[in-house]
């Protein structure tokens, strides 16, 4: 070998830009294609069981629609009909359909980092003359674009599907939490903080399995502490002691008082005894083989003194939650984007 | 750095390609597909150099990555690294996993490069044999430390291996300056340091390479030096892992 001294051009270095990133486009495309094809190929198949059963269920729902004059008995029957046809077959479906952003992240989002480790094709993708950062940047952001968008094409669908449901009268509004993460911004922005949980797990993790068991473990822990504790304080609940609670809001909890102090359940079953009626929950009641016709508990304790005290939140407040809740996941999204590149950058080897 | 370019940027990624230990690729990719990949993610790529030599090696460019030999897969990644014209090329342990005729293959097209291109190569081996006949410099590690640093020719120059009776290694490490001493039953090997001094070989003693006197060394420096003078830029370095 020749010892070889190339002297440093510092004037023609300094002009030297980094290597475009349109080219990372390819790149990006060529090593994730398949897994785009998943993500289509799981959005697809939710679309198609969604239209299919959704289209069903609006035709049914056309003759409750049609039904005139609306809110008579006649026309409570067939929407009654309607719900106890469709409704139950809704709520599993929903509830499904709660793991597509956790299926994301553990699928798309994970193995992204992870492959390169357990391959250790990093040592290649890393040195080469598009730079680390870079790299991981274009590699997570089109997919990222890509996941929120197919999840927000989704969401729409998801609307389509339940307004039947809705128009019917069934209880639950578009704040019940299985449908409030489904639609609107939510699901676009769950589907992309689960997509940076999985990038970020990969990086920490190394390994693929483990990296999507921590991935599905992180975002069901997040969206679990989100919809308990987090979301019903995104402003403050309205209380009401109107036993009449408005339709399609968001029930937090109900409590019974008498005389201004909390009444226990045993408190309120005494009390119920007497028409054979059984509070299992401050909302809901059993009745017995001995109960009189035509009786409604809620307004049998309030005429024995007792005060139904309910805090919800409005469906007026939909909207405003949605922003706050997809405003703030896009934050987390990004801040932990940002710091799985950084910890690309920071990686010695 | 790179001639004065700081690490990472845009001038210092250009002028460093790197083989891997293993030589990485996406196995899932075909040979055209890693070129491909290779040029998008650089500034320079010599895609006419490195179809070419694929062409030689008889490596099939529509082959799956995974679907290549240990020793193709090796020269595909060492074609990747050196179709970007890189100034410095720095091989980790490349040959590890080779067969002696790939290695030499490997090597041949290291050698080629650094005539043609001029191109400098930093490589990581335990293979010293293969290292005296290629590098200029060598760094000798052991247990994470520098054991011996220098020009190959100043190396072998100043440093023998003796074989003798085990029984006599007492007597020629009060004279010598041993390095290493190995205890092979029998017959114990001793590294020795000379320093350029020359002088009869000691009684007992047998020469192993070249010819060389041996004369009483009165004062072996200790601990003894670990270096021979550094004149030349590093070139070649050895990693025991």
């Amino acid at each position: 070998m020749t010892t070889l001294t190339v002297p440093a051009r510092p004037d023609r270095d300094a002009s030297l830009r980094p290597v475009p990133w349109r080219r990372m486009a390819w790149v990006t495309w060529r090593q994730h294609r398949l897994a785009l094809a998943g993500v289509a190929a799981l959005f697809g198949v939710a679309a198609v069981y969604l239209l299919i059963t959704g289209l069903q269920m609006h035709h049914a729902y056309a003759a409750v629609a049609a039904c005139r004059p609306a809110g008579s008995g006649t026309c409570r029957q067939v929407a009654g009909d309607f719900l106890n046809t469709y409704a139950p077959g809704v709520g599993p479906v929903l509830g499904l359909l709660q793991v597509i952003p956790a299926l994301i992240g553990a699928f798309a989002g994970a193995p992204l980092l992870v492959r390169e480790f357990e391959a250790g094709t990093f040592r290649y993708a890393w040195t080469q003359g598009f730079g680390r950062a870079r790299w991981t940047i274009a590699k997570l952001a089109p997919l990222a674009v890509a996941v929120t968008v197919g999840a927000g094409a989704f969401s729409v669908l998801v609307s389509w599907y339940v307004q039947p449901i809705w128009g019917a009268g069934d209880d639950n509004g578009p704040l019940y939490p299985t449908i409030f993460d489904l639609r609107g911004v939510a699901l676009a922005a769950w589907t992309l903080a689960a997509f940076a949980i999985g990038g970020l797990a990969g990086i920490l993790i190394r390994r693929v399995i483990p990296a999507m068991f921590a991935t599905f473990a992180a975002w069901a822990g997040l969206a679990f502490a989100t919809g308990a504790f987090l979301r019903p304080h995104y402003e403050a609940p309205l209380t009401t002691t109107n036993p009449n609670v408005p339709h399609h809001v968001w029930v937090i909890s109900q409590l019974w008082t008498r005389g201004g102090q909390p009444a226990s359940l045993s408190m309120i079953n005494q009390t119920l005894h007497a028409v054979d009626i059984q509070a299992v929950t401050p909302g809901r009641f059993q009745p017995g083989p001995a109960t009189p016709a035509n009786i409604d508990p809620v307004h049998y304790l309030v005429q024995h003194g007792y005060t139904q005290l309910t805090t919800y939140q409005p469906d007026s407040r939909f909207w405003p939650f949605q922003w706050i809740e997809g405003g703030w996941l896009l934050a987390l999204s990004l801040l932990l984007i940002a710091a799985t590149v950084w910890l690309v950058r920071r990686r010695a080897t | 750095m790179l001639g004065g370019r700081p690490a990472g940027s845009p001038a210092a990624l250009d002028g460093i390609a790197f083989v891997a230990q293993d030589a990485p690729l996406y196995k899932n990719l075909s040979a055209a597909d890693m070129l491909h990949l290779t040029r998008n993610l650089n500034r320079r790529f010599d895609q006419g150099y490195a179809e070419a030599r694929l062409g030689e090696l008889g490596i099939p460019l529509r082959r799956k990555a995974g679907q290549l030999s240990g020793g193709q897969q090796a020269q595909l990644a060492l074609t990747l690294a050196l179709a970007r014209r890189p100034r410095l090329l720095v091989l980790d342990e490349p040959m590890a996993m080779l067969d002696p005729l790939a290695r030499h293959d490997f090597m041949a097209t290291v050698m080629t490069a650094v005539a043609d291109d001029g191109v400098s190569v930093v490589l990581s081996s335990h293979v010293l044999a293969e290292l005296e006949r290629v590098a200029d410099y060598l760094i000798l590690m052991s247990r994470g430390m520098v054991q011996v640093a220098g020009e190959v020719d100043d190396l072998l120059a100043c440093h023998r291996v003796l074989t003798g009776p085990a029984a006599e290694v007492g007597r020629y490490a009060e004279e010598l300056c041993v390095v290493h001493a190995r205890n092979g039953g029998a017959q114990a090997y001793l590294l020795v340091r000379t320093n350029g001094t020359t002088g009869p070989v000691p009684p007992g003693g047998r020469r192993t390479r070249s010819a060389w006197k041996y004369s009483p060394w009165p004062t072996c420096a200790s601990p003894p030096p670990r270096r021979c003078p550094v004149r030349r830029a590093p070139r070649i370095l050895n990693r025991r892992r």
